[in-house]
């Protein structure tokens, strides 16, 4: 391999277009996602082990913070999801030119703006 | 250099696959959640006990738990791998996180065992 490329690393100097934005936005909600399945679990916990507890979560649910953590943790879900298979159909020979790439990574943008709206609207 | 002492797979062509793999599991999964969701109009105690106490309720849980193991055990290994430079300090994170994700497959194949 040549050790005399010519290499970039000044991200702000780099201009985002929607495949690059798509692509770490793919990254930021993996991490925030392996945060968030803990409180998932922690809830699905609470909830199943008896009516009390569900209707504590419930309780939790009504109020602003809790529920303002849960829609965060779907919407970064929705968009993990959304970007992973979007990823899958790359992995199959899709969406890889420049034109594609970025035009699938701003319907996918739209969609998750959509079941975003959606998670709120249903929690509120 | 991929080392292989830090892929969960064999190999990294393995880890790729299992990347995927897992990914399908839990894609599947969480459709399964949001169709739960959609058909039921109100979620009571019983309605939300009675699904997970349903056998392929607790088997596809258990499943998609295992498979959050690798997903997200080959995920960290990919951010870290990229971001954290020193070797001491990417091996303790990598430590922690391998730690934090065996205790969601504990605690999450504790939850439906229970229910």
């Amino acid at each position: 391999m040549k050790k005399q490329r010519p290499v970039n690393l000044d991200l702000t100097t780099i201009k985002m277009h929607p495949a690059a934005n798509a692509s770490i936005l793919h990254r930021v909600s993996g991490v925030i996602m392996v945060f968030a399945i803990g409180i998932l679990l922690l809830t699905l916990s609470i909830s199943l082990s008896s009516a009390e507890g569900f209707a504590q979560i419930q309780g939790y649910l009504d109020g602003i913070f809790f529920k303002f953590i849960i829609f965060g943790c779907l919407s970064a879900l929705t968009y993990h999801v959304l970007a992973g298979v979007r990823h899958l159909c790359m992995d199959l020979g899709h969406f890889e030119e420049l034109a594609s790439g970025n035009t699938s990574a701003k319907l996918i943008m739209i969609i998750w703006l959509a079941i975003s709206a959606v998670i709120g609207v249903w929690l509120w | 250099m991929v080392s292989v002492v830090a892929s969960v797979g064999r190999n990294g062509v393995h880890d790729f696959i299992l990347l995927r793999a897992s990914a399908v599991i839990l894609v599947l999964y969480t459709l399964l959640l949001a169709a739960f969701f959609l058909v039921t109009p109100s979620v009571t105690y019983n309605v939300w006990q009675e699904f997970f106490a349903c056998i392929s309720v607790k088997v596809a849980t258990m499943l998609s738990l295992l498979a959050l193991l690798v997903h997200a055990k080959i995920g960290v290994w990919q951010v870290l791998s990229d971001y954290i430079k020193p070797a001491f300090l990417r091996g303790t994170l990598q430590f922690f996180f391998s730690i934090l994700l065996l205790a969601y497959l504990l605690f999450g194949f504790s939850i439906v065992w229970s229910v």
